[in-house]
Formats: C-alpha cells, structure tokens, sequence
C-alpha cells in the first residue's frame, strides 16, 4: 500500500476521475481541492471555491466528467471542466439545515444529498428551464441524514441516518426515466416510498455508512454501536448483524458480492466476509502492524529526536497502523464493486492510502507478515489456504 | 419595556419537550419483564455453582421495563453473583458466555460502577478487565450506545 500525505488537515472527503489520475479533496474548509497526479506526485492543479461553508461530500461522476459537492451552507454545486476551467452551477435542495452527503446515481442523470433537516433531497436536471431541480423525500426520516448509496438500477437509494435506521427508499423520478422492473426489494416504486426499514428497535447507534453490493441485491451499513450489518434482498428481511469488538467504524464498501471493507475509529480498514447464507464473519484487520520496532536507532538519532520533540523520554507516539487517525471514507481505486483490486482511504489525519489486493479476497486467505516497510510501501502477499 | 424582575421560573421550562419534531424512541412493551429469578440465582450460590448461577442472572434482562425496582434488584443480584467468584475463577466463567452474554455483563458492570458500594467497585474491576479482553472496546461502546439498558 502507498500512503500519501496531503496536508495536515483533515480530508473530510474525497472523490476520484475516472482514470484515477485526479482526486478531489476537501481539507476540512469551504474549498475543494482538484490533485493531479504527476509521476509519484500529486500536484494541486484546480482549487474549487464557491461554498460557504464546509463542503461535506463531493462525487465524480466517472463518465460525464461532472463533479458534485454539497456544503454546510446548504448548497449544492454542480462542477463542469470549461476551457480547464472548473465553472458551477447552483442547485437550490430547499434545505434548512446543513447538507451532509452527495451521491450521483449510476447513470449520472440524477443525484441524491442527504442533511440535517431529515430529508433527502433528489436532484435531475430539467433541461427546459436548464437549471437543476430537487425532489424531497421526507417520511419517515427522524433524524440527520448521513450516508446515501444508489442501487444499480438508478431508482433505488438506500439512506443511514442518526434515527438509527437504515432505509431502502424509492427515487424514482419519471422525468429522467422509464418505470423500473421488480427488485427483491419490491416493485411498487412511486417516488418517495419506503421499500425497506432496518435497525432502530430499542438499540443500535446512527448509522454511519449504507453500501449496495453490485448486484444490489445485499445492503451492508456500520452504525455507531461498533456493528456490521448485511441484508439479502433476496433471501427475506432477516438482517445479520455482527458485533465487533472494535472502536465504531464509519465507512463500509462493498468489495465483491461476498466480502465487505470497513473502517473507522480504529484507524485500520478491515474486511468481512458474508456468505451465501447471509451471514457475516470478521476476516482480518488489513493493516499489519510493524513486525519490528526494535530498529537500532544511533545515539545521534536518539538525541536529535529529542531536539524536534522536546521531550526527555524516547517515547514514541505514533500508531501502529498507517493512518495516524480515525479512516472517514473508503473508495474503490481499481476494479469495480463486483472484484475490486485496490481501495483507498482517507481521514482526519490528512493522509490517503491506497490499498493492494494482489489477489482475489473471495475464497480463504491468509495473509503474510510483513517484515519490512519500503519505501513504496510494501505489497501484500496472499497465497489461498490449503 | 415591562421585566418581570422577579420571577425567574422561565429557565426552568425544558424547551425540548415542546419542539414538535421531538425524536420519540420506538415504545417497546417491557412491562412483562421480570428479571433474573432471584430463588434461582440464590440456591445455584448456596450450592456453590457459582457458573450455573452467572447464566441464571443473566436471563431475563429487564432491559425494557420501566420498574426501577425490578432493575435495582436485578443489579443486587448480579453483584451478588459476581463477588461470589474467586478471582482465580472469573477468566473461566467470561469464556463461557457467548456475544450476547458478555455485552449484557458489561451493561451490568458499568450499572454497579454508577453505585458503588463496600468492596463493590474492586469486583467489578476485576470482572471488567476480563470482560474487556473477551469483548474488546466494542462491548463498551455498546453499554454507551444502548438507549434502554438494564
């Protein structure tokens, strides 16, 4: 895995191009910053600064090129690339509190941003009076929305909140598009219905994260009270819930239709497994310590350690795992949610990681110790269990 | 122009309970529980089966009730069970219960640390260092998350 550090605030947010040679980040201001990567670099090559207020999620859709980001001032802009340059446009969610999450739909025809005035606000362009127009689905949300994922089939989004519910709603709009077909999750969509509701029930904590797996058939989320949950459509409504031992984590993905990444608190993203029964097993943590920390630092280092730090001890302070604090968002950096290769991930402490499957992570693996870092990160050897 | 100087009741009146979109939490219907069955628990410690008697507190959590009392004794009897332990004993016993159980004995815990009494709080330190290794922080989190709790 590579490790790069951007700055030293927060990346509230991130969001990549296409090809994966630009990312999108947000250092925890009212700006968006555009990182071209130029060899083992990444240069600033656009600075997107129209919010104002901080941006709390942005999205690239791969395929038009478009970039949308939503802020605390309850806006929502959407970028396009003019003559190199980034121009936005307004979209007015009719929204009274802060917008917290932003996500284009599959076909890029509409998109979804969730708030704090428990409402979703779904947006698509009418081309008549060119101008981007929102549609709310407010019932029954209780509370903050936090995280939103659209099901393939561009009509059903699934949202987290901090009524401590996950919800499968429909966002169908017929404006941009033709009736959809069944689902496992039902088939009567009118605009606004909720088609499943999980969670709540007297326990649980807000629900940080929702992920569809590629078929759409399963929804995963993580909720605060440090649990995984994965639902089959297909195989009733029975939720499978695991309970870690770990601090809560904040983001969740789909990796493939059988193993889930997640990460959060612990500083350290990690992979579960959900079989075909529809039960949900840890795997591993994916981030293995340092194997030795006894390296034999000379007296000379030993003091000028002391001089940067100030201090009287030869105390260190870091982590073990690579991210120095809490993962905020996981992302597929190659391959896509059906057999993902590599992820990344970024978070309060300002750095973005991408991670390395060498192979695939479906059937049993055991992963080698690692026993030195280099200076690109060391990659991870798998070999599939006997 | 006119202040009432004098009254100053106004900063007592809880806002939150008039704001119309108050969060109200799922009613869930605990007036039927009970709790651990304090005959149960008392013979199995008489006995000296102090593991029988750990699964028998732990039954019947009155998570949902409304009853202070039944809660109150529900966690007297739990420290009862718990000091009966020898320290030697209360690694085993954690490993016998499952998830479910070692999350219920962590909301236990934290219940007797919020009333300590004699000797209580060297018991439930001891019980929460094992609890702890067997449910990692995660067991606590949940004893912070969980809205209803014995």
């Amino acid at each position: 895995m590579s490790l790069h550090q951007f700055l030293l605030e927060p990346i509230t947010c991130h969001a990549w191009n296409r090809d994966r040679t630009q990312i999108a980040i947000s250092p925890n201001n009212h700006e968006v910053h555009i990182y071209q990567k130029s060899g083992n670099q990444w240069v600033k090559s656009h600075e997107l600064k129209e919010h104002n207020g901080h941006i709390t999620g942005i999205d690239w859709a791969p395929k038009s090129d478009r970039i949308v980001t939503c802020g605390a001032d309850r806006n929502a802009y959407v970028w396009s690339l003019k003559d190199g340059v980034w121009k936005p446009t307004l979209v007015i969610l009719r929204i009274n509190r802060a917008a917290t999450f932003v996500k284009w739909s599959p076909l890029e025809n509409k998109f979804a941003v969730g708030s704090g005035a428990r409402l979703i606000s779904v947006c698509y362009f009418e081309s008549d009076n060119d101008w981007w127009v929102s549609k709310h689905i407010k019932k029954p949300i209780r509370s903050t929305v936090l995280s939103l994922d659209w099901h393939p089939n561009n009509v059903l989004l699934a949202a987290g909140s901090c009524d401590f519910k996950c919800r499968v709603f429909s966002a169908y709009i017929k404006e941009v598009e033709e009736k959809p077909g069944p689902t496992p999750w039902g088939s009567k969509m009118p605009f606004g219905a909720v088609l499943a509701e999980f969670g709540g029930a007297g326990g649980g904590g807000w629900v940080h994260s929702v992920s569809f797996s590629s078929s759409g058939n399963r929804l995963a989320w993580v909720s605060h009270d440090s649990t995984v949950t994965v639902v089959d459509g297909t195989k009733g409504s029975t939720p499978s819930q695991l309970k870690t031992e770990f601090l809560p984590l904040l983001s969740v993905l789909f990796i493939s239709e059988n193993s889930v990444v997640a990460a959060g608190h612990d500083c350290c993203p990690m992979l579960f497994r959900c079989d075909d029964g529809g039960s949900l097993t840890f795997v591993s943590k994916l981030d293995l310590p340092k194997a030795s920390i006894t390296r034999n630092i000379s007296a000379m280092e030993r003091f000028r350690n002391m001089d940067k730090r100030a201090t009287t001890e030869d105390r260190n302070t870091a982590l073990e795992t690579l991210h120095q604090n809490s993962i905020t968002q996981v992302s597929i950096y190659e391959g896509d949610q059906s057999d993902c290769r590599k992820f990344c991930t970024t978070g309060i402490d300002g750095a973005m990681t991408i991670w390395d499957f060498k192979q695939n992570v479906i059937n049993d693996i055991h992963w080698n110790e690692m026993l030195t870092r280099g200076q690109h990160g060391p990659q991870l050897k798998t070999r599939l269990s006997q | 122009m006119s202040k009432n100087n004098d009254s100053n009741q106004f900063r007592k009146v809880d806002v939150d309970e008039y704001d119309e979109n108050k969060f109200v939490d799922d009613e869930d219907n605990g007036e039927s529980q009970v709790g651990p069955d304090e005959a149960e628990v008392d013979s199995l410690i008489r006995q000296g089966n102090l593991m029988e008697a750990l699964q028998a507190v732990l039954k019947n959590p009155p998570i949902n009730t409304k009853n202070q009392n039944v809660k109150d004794r529900a966690e007297a009897l739990m420290l009862k069970v718990l000091s009966a332990f020898k320290s030697s004993d209360i690694e085993k016993a954690v490993q016998s219960l499952d998830k479910n159980g070692v999350d219920l004995l962590m909301k236990y815990i934290y219940k007797g640390f919020e009333k300590p009494s004699e000797n209580s709080s060297a018991t439930l330190l001891q019980w929460h260092e094992k609890a702890l290794s067997a449910g990692g922080v995660g067991s606590i989190v949940r004893v912070l998350t969980a809205r209803k709790t014995v």
